[in-house]
């Protein structure tokens, strides 16, 4: 009986022809807004504050003192270890990709100063192959919490990402146990660690360091879970509750500490980090 | 009547025809025994014969038979004075992992294992080995347990993956896993993991952490399953995908035990009997058992911090890693 159900909501999306470049229709609240203020906005809609996916260089932009970020280990890449083939070669795909994003992988990493605060920075970006983790991925990450930990100054990490890299196979499954190894070395040391949760993060990155956080925050209405709600629903055969999955859903079961807003992440972490390890400024 | 999969049929055949003549052999004066035996041997040929070449694909169909011997099973054969323990005293019991002290050639140890159940009943009571966030809870409760009284851990892992539900994102199914994987790395007393049968993705990952990582001849252990893999890459419904796709994706995963120890993810190997686990349980439990015993004096005398020095070193090489000449 799928036609008794067929109970559309009168809602009609306004349909407006968008010139190029100038102005962005939010992918939230569908107002159409000059791109330059999103831009000055950190690339939140000023309508509903939906948070635009952003990339890792602008996400450094916004929290790094000025010129205080230093990248480490940028030359890391995949031997792609099985010579995983399926349509295109992974090593065609990952040159295809680092074209496309003008990055080298999917997560970079090093020394930064956030108001004042040293620390050590890790950030995802999903334009890269979906953020996902494979062993170079892994490999920044526990290098960035070994450099924490040798540094003792607190290791912030940014995640996004749809989860475990497909193309490295094991080696992807294996980088959660490696990443979260290194995350537990700083777990019996006073190092902090903050996790940020950026719109998505899913899969073997929730469940290894994203999760991991003494404190975790999240960026508001970021979909954030173990499994995708595509796959979820086809198990359970139902539809998801509303806002599941979403940032203030995982706040709600108690599985975050904050939702914070774009605009207040650096003075959220400075003050976590200065409560927690003023001494670090000193450094 | 003996379960036989899809590329076994020829060995169902005889097999059913070499029973047909026992049958008829019993209590009749006929001497068929040389028959019978003629196509025994014939039989193990082509048992020999299939499994000589079996390919990833049909492997993972292996690693899941039905009748393949499931964690408690391995345990009633090995263990001794087992005594099953149960809840994480946060939620709930998960029926999918169980754990328990007992003894194996006689040291006490803590097994902690997913169980994929049997018949309908028991599998829809265990989630067919899905566990929930509870059960990754139960298991760490149960480690740290060992832990205080320094027994050491031995899980062994059969999952088709963590359960995708409702409740398991609520509750934590990622937080769960992530902190099994620190703890586990953390962990003074030696952890050995075995994997008897699908290792199904951080499912499989969040009991597998440890000293010591084996698996079964025909098990698998992968990232995604073979059909996950193939609706992903090959962007097809999940109707218009077959065998033919399973099996590219199996081969391109490098999900056999023999592409992993190739490629330095697990130590070692333990043989089947030939046509699988379920063909000789008790033969498969004896290994199990060897291989534990054989691990745990390997480890035997070493200072717990060293144990896990050691176990932090062999995770932490883990990884495909070069330099790249042209940057970004």
């Amino acid at each position: 009986m799928a036609w008794f159900k067929k109970k559309k909501e009168l809602k009609t999306e306004k349909k407006v022809k968008i010139p190029e470049g100038l102005w962005v229709k939010c992918d939230n609240c569908k107002e159409i807004v000059y791109k330059k203020e999103i831009e000055k906005n950190r690339q939140v809609c000023p309508k509903c504050t939906y948070h635009f996916r952003i990339s890792s260089r602008e996400r450094l932009r916004i929290l790094a003192d000025d010129g205080s970020f230093a990248e480490l280990d940028a030359d890391l890449a995949t031997t792609d270890p099985l010579e995983f083939m399926d349509n295109v070669p992974y090593a065609k795909r990952i040159a295809d990709n680092r074209i496309k994003s003008g990055l080298n992988e999917a997560a970079l990493y090093g020394d930064i100063l956030i108001k004042g605060f040293p620390a050590v920075l890790a950030i995802m970006d999903f334009s890269f192959m979906g953020g996902s983790m494979g062993s170079v991925v892994g490999e920044k990450i526990s290098r960035a919490a070994e450099r924490a930990l040798e540094r003792r100054v607190p290791l912030i990490t940014i995640a996004s990402s749809g989860g475990a890299r497909m193309q490295e196979g094991m080696f992807s499954l294996m980088q959660m146990a490696k990443v979260s190894a290194a995350i537990g070395r700083l777990r019996e040391s006073d190092v902090l660690y903050i996790s940020v949760l950026a719109d998505p993060t899913f899969g073997g990155v929730t469940a290894s360091f994203a999760m991991l956080g003494d404190i975790i925050v999240a960026e508001p209405r970021s979909l954030i879970g173990f499994a995708g709600p595509r796959v979820i629903e086809q198990t359970i055969k139902q539809q998801l509750p509303e806002n599941f999955q979403r940032a203030e859903f995982l706040l709600e079961h108690g599985m975050i500490d904050l939702v914070v807003e774009r605009q207040e992440l650096k003075d959220t972490l400075a003050k976590l980090i200065g409560n927690f390890m003023p001494g670090a400024a000193a450094k | 009547m003996a379960y036989y999969l899809e590329f076994e049929k020829p060995l169902e055949d005889l097999e059913n025809k070499i029973d047909a003549l026992k049958r008829l052999s019993d209590g009749s004066d006929i001497d068929i025994a040389s028959e019978i035996k003629n196509l025994e041997k014939k039989a193990a040929d082509l048992r020999r014969e299939i499994y000589s070449s079996v390919n990833p694909w049909q492997k993972t169909l292996i690693a899941r038979h039905p009748e393949r011997p499931y964690t408690l099973d391995y345990i009633g054969l090995i263990a001794e004075d087992f005594i099953e323990l149960h809840g994480d005293r946060r939620f709930a019991d998960d029926a999918a992992i169980v754990g328990g002290i007992g003894k194996i050639g006689g040291i006490p140890l803590m097994i902690i294992g997913h169980q994929k159940g049997r018949g309908t009943k028991d599998r829809i009571q265990r989630n067919f080995g899905q566990p929930n966030p509870e059960g990754y809870r139960k298991a760490l409760r149960l480690m740290k347990l060992a832990e205080r009284f320094k027994r050491p851990v031995v899980t062994l892992i059969d999952t088709p993956g963590a359960y995708p539900g409702i409740g398991a994102e609520e509750r934590g199914q990622a937080e769960a896993i992530a902190t099994n994987l620190l703890e586990m790395s953390r962990l003074k007393v030696p952890v050995l993991s075995i994997v008897i049968g699908e290792g199904g993705s951080g499912g499989a990952l969040g009991l597998s952490v440890g000293d010591r990582l084996a698996m079964l001849e025909h098990a698998v252990y992968s990232v995604i399953s073979p059909e996950g893999c193939a609706a992903i890459l090959w962007k097809k419904g999940s109707g218009e995908l077959g065998q033919g796709d399973f099996a590219r994706a199996a081969t391109a995963l490098k999900l056999t035990a023999q592409d992993l120890k190739a490629h330095k993810i697990i130590d070692d190997i333990l043989p089947e009997p030939l046509g699988g686990a379920h063909r000789n349980p008790e033969c498969v439990g004896r290994k199990i058992a060897e291989y534990i015993l054989k691990s745990l004096e390997s480890l035997q005398g070493k200072s717990m911090s060293k144990l896990v020095d050691e176990r932090y070193k062999k995770l932490r090489k883990i990884g495909g890693l070069t330099q790249i000449q042209n940057l970004q």
